[in-house]
């Protein structure tokens, strides 16, 4: 039975040396989160290893994910920074509070703008969001009662839009994005078309008639998208009466095969996003853990590099991917370089 | 040849053997049949390999070729070295930020040298260069500062767009509506083609170069990707072999026959078909949940595998194994040999060649492999080259098929060539494996 032994002997040598290994203290700042963020995080990651000598891993998996994995706790083996394309929730720092991460800085990169495309040679669209809520709600209140969404062509729900087929491709609800659309585009859809005052009218209270708002039909007239806006572009390729909803971002690097909806008469860009013009927009946010700060080598250099003038910076390279720049930027940059946490 | 009634005279045959009969005929037909559904399937299978490779190679092998602009630089020593002592660690603080207006400041230069006419802005022109273009001068100034002050021809990289252009990706007509690409930049590039200032030659940073962000699609390699692919074999190798070869020989040559020997043969057998996220799962779950092991590291990514694995193994080793014939165990034992040394004398040598050819599928199949390493953090975005094993094992890196998977999510079209080439890449390395695996079976293998 000596080669049994033999085994034994080599597992326990294995796990002995792989725990002892592991023990040395880590020297790479672990980034996860927010697929949306990931680009900008990408570029300012790459630009800050080819200036300064630390190491950063950037992982992507969605806003939900990624902070999940930030509030596990307080250790080397748990990331450093969350990227996140809407603000942390109560539930989550709750949950963070638990496990011992109490001290959290937000730092907010920037704004994103989320537009409606569709295929390059197909019809052009301008939406107001009551077009969205009309087109996507599970169901509509007629005389009294909700009744499923008859809806299937976009001049059923607006004669100004052309008779084209309804084929929505929306983020999943892993996105951070759907938040923002159902919020900004539905719900604003909801109250615009008078919907939701007529439901409070059939005796529902403001969030009954809230979550009945932002129900999505499931009739496959919508259609989640869990992957990334890579998908949703290949979704529209493959059948272009398609609208898809994309990061600007995205847009501006494949506008020679998408064109651009407008919402409310206001064409999305950095320029009418920033002036607020454009509806739909939101802030992206990364969260750093600050007691891993002084812990983990280039933490606090990075989250300073990020908001830095020259990358985060209305003439930045994040800008010019599509990031509309913070007006507040300076606040921002004091908040990281004090590391003022959040409550505080 | 005649069948005999009851009672009566033998009925004679009514057909002759060399005229089919209706039965005969059938058969023919249904075998004919047969024979066209099976060259049916021959064919489907053949033209779908056909036309992924077609579909791969297409779009894939334009990334092995990239574009590059030379013009000279001149070198501003007051910019890239304000003290003027040529000390490389103070000449660190100046960031790529003051490279970049040097490198477009030089590029218009030379466009004007050259006297082409053109009413692109400055901006515009340096657009037209790779955005890792300050980067690679910074690297170059450092690692040579002897070099400040004075004028240097450099090769830098183009711009994903304009490197589009020569690969046929960007046409007239898509740079008419892209937002990254004019058509007066369009032209630019082709007259400096003319010129010889910009050329298309084969490219090794694709196959070196760390991972790039989604703005240079251009300077993107796998180097990281393969390295990482790399010690994870190292760590497949070093682990499943040996436990591998050890189970299946106590398995097949010591264990008794029982209960207990039975339930592990079919649970190995079982586990083979276990789906690779599961294995996955378990690694997040004791690899770096208890075990403590660091995140995006090849050490977590060879350990998930080889679990993923042993079971392909032990079956190969095995099956090698019991196909030593029992006359030679039986001639070793009978002139006095130990079971051990009958087993590792005469039974192991003759089973090696199948065990090895089992090994190396095993290791082309976790080479491939992606649904584990998502759930341990190796879709990662990772710029450093891990240091060599062992350290090297612990350090985070990404691997070849989760490089494919990151790639094909960026939103520039220029990362669909780049995805493709990196199937390329992991393609060539898998056909090399199961070749050897082949040629070691041909060579070595011997028949009872």
């Amino acid at each position: 039975m000596s080669l049994a032994k033999l085994t034994v002997s080599a597992l326990a040598v294995a796990a002995v040396s792989a725990t002892a290994a592991a023990a040395q203290s880590r020297d790479t700042v672990q980034v996860a989160g927010s697929s949306t963020v990931l680009p900008y995080a990408n570029i300012v990651a790459e630009a800050f290893q080819e200036n300064f000598d630390f190491t950063v891993v950037v992982e992507s998996g969605g806003s939900s994910t990624g902070l999940r994995r930030f509030c596990e706790g307080v250790g080397e083996n748990t990331t450093d920074i969350a990227n996140a394309s809407r603000p942390i929730r109560e539930s989550e720092i709750a949950t963070c509070a638990e496990n011992g991460v109490t001290d959290i800085i937000e730092v907010r990169i920037g704004y994103d703008g989320i537009v409606f495309a569709s295929d390059i040679n197909g019809n052009s669209f301008e939406f107001v969001p009551s077009d969205w809520y009309l087109a996507l709600a599970a169901n509509l209140p007629v005389d009294g009662a909700m009744v499923a969404n008859p809806n299937t062509m976009w001049n059923e729900v607006n004669p100004d839009l052309p008779a084209q087929e309804i084929a929505a491709y929306i983020p999943g609800t892993r996105h951070g994005t759907r938040e923002v659309f159902d919020e900004n585009v539905i719900l604003q859809g909801c109250e615009d078309s008078g919907a939701m005052a007529a439901m409070m009218e059939m005796g529902m209270d403001e969030d009954a008639a809230e979550e009945a708002c932002m129900e999505i039909r499931a009739d496959g007239v919508s259609t989640d998208i869990d992957g990334d806006y890579t998908e949703t572009l290949a979704r529209i390729a493959a059948n272009p009466e398609g609208i898809g909803v994309f990061g600007l971002a995205f847009y501006q690097n494949n506008t020679d095969s998408l064109q651009v909806a407008t919402m409310s008469g206001v064409t999305p860009s950095t320029e009418t996003i920033a002036s607020g013009e454009y509806p739909v927009s939101r802030p992206l946010f990364f969260y750093i853990k600050a007691a891993h700060i002084g812990v983990i080598p280039g933490l606090k250099e990075y989250a300073e590099f990020f908001v830095s003038d020259a990358m985060a910076g209305p003439d930045g390279p994040l800008a010019a991917y599509g990031l509309v720049s913070d007006p507040e930027l300076a606040a921002v940059q004091a908040t990281v370089a004090n590391e003022v946490t959040m409550g505080n | 040849m005649s069948v005999t009634t009851e009672g009566g005279a033998p009925e004679p045959r009514r057909t002759s053997l060399l005229e089919l009969d209706a039965r005969t005929r059938r058969r023919n037909r249904s075998e004919a049949r047969f024979r066209a559904y099976g060259l049916a399937a021959v064919t489907v299978a053949v033209m779908a390999l056909v036309l992924l490779l077609v579909s791969i190679l297409s779009n894939g092998l334009s990334s092995f070729r990239q574009t590059f602009v030379s013009f000279p630089i001149t070198l501003d020593a007051d910019v890239l070295d304000p003290s003027g002592n040529r000390n490389p660690e103070e000449m660190q603080s100046v960031l790529t930020f003051s490279y970049g207006p040097l490198v477009q400041q030089a590029f218009v230069d030379h466009v004007a040298a050259l006297g082409i006419e053109t009413d692109l802005p400055a901006s515009a022109l340096g657009d037209m260069i790779s955005d890792q273009a300050p980067a690679q001068l910074r690297a170059a100034v450092l690692s040579n500062p002897a070099m400040v002050g004075e004028t240097i021809d450099l090769q830098l990289l183009a711009n994903g767009r304009v490197d589009g252009v020569f690969k046929g990706r960007v046409t007239m007509e898509s740079a008419e509506r892209d937002a990254l690409i004019s058509p007066e930049q369009l032209i630019l590039a082709e007259q400096l083609r003319a010129e010889g200032s910009i050329i298309t030659r084969f490219n090794w940073d694709f196959i070196t170069a760390p991972d790039a962000s989604g703005q240079r699609p251009e300077a993107a390699g796998l180097g990281v990707a393969i390295m990482g692919s790399f010690y994870m074999m190292l760590v497949v190798l070093a682990f499943a072999l040996p436990i591998g070869v050890a189970a299946s020989i106590y398995l097949e040559e010591f264990a008794p026959k029982n209960r207990l020997t039975d339930l592990i043969e079919v649970n190995i057998s079982n586990l083979a078909a276990v789906p690779s996220i599961v294995f996955g799962i378990l690694g997040l779950a004791i690899f770096i949940n208890f075990a403590g092991l660091p995140q995006s590291a090849p050490i977590v990514g060879g350990l998930v595998l080889t679990l993923m694995t042993l079971p392909t193994i032990i079956i190969a080793t095995r099956a090698s194994l019991r196909a030593v014939p029992p006359s030679i165990r039986e001639a070793a034992l009978g002139i006095g040999a130990s079971k051990m040394q009958s087993v590792f004398h005469h039974v192991l040598p003759l089973a090696a060649p199948g065990i090895l050819t089992g090994t190396i599928i095993g290791l082309a199949q976790a080479l491939g492999e992606t649904a584990p390493l998502l759930l341990i953090g190796m879709v990662a975005f990772v710029r450093e080259y891990p240091a060599a094993p062992l350290d090297g094992l612990f350090d985070p890196a990404s691997a070849l098929p989760v490089q494919v998977y990151s790639w094909t999510q960026r939103s520039d079209p220029a990362f669909v060539e780049r995805a493709s080439g990196a199937i390329i890449v992991l393609l060539v390395f898998l056909i090399f494996m199961n070749a050897m695996a082949v040629l070691l079976r041909r060579r070595f293998e011997r028949r009872w």
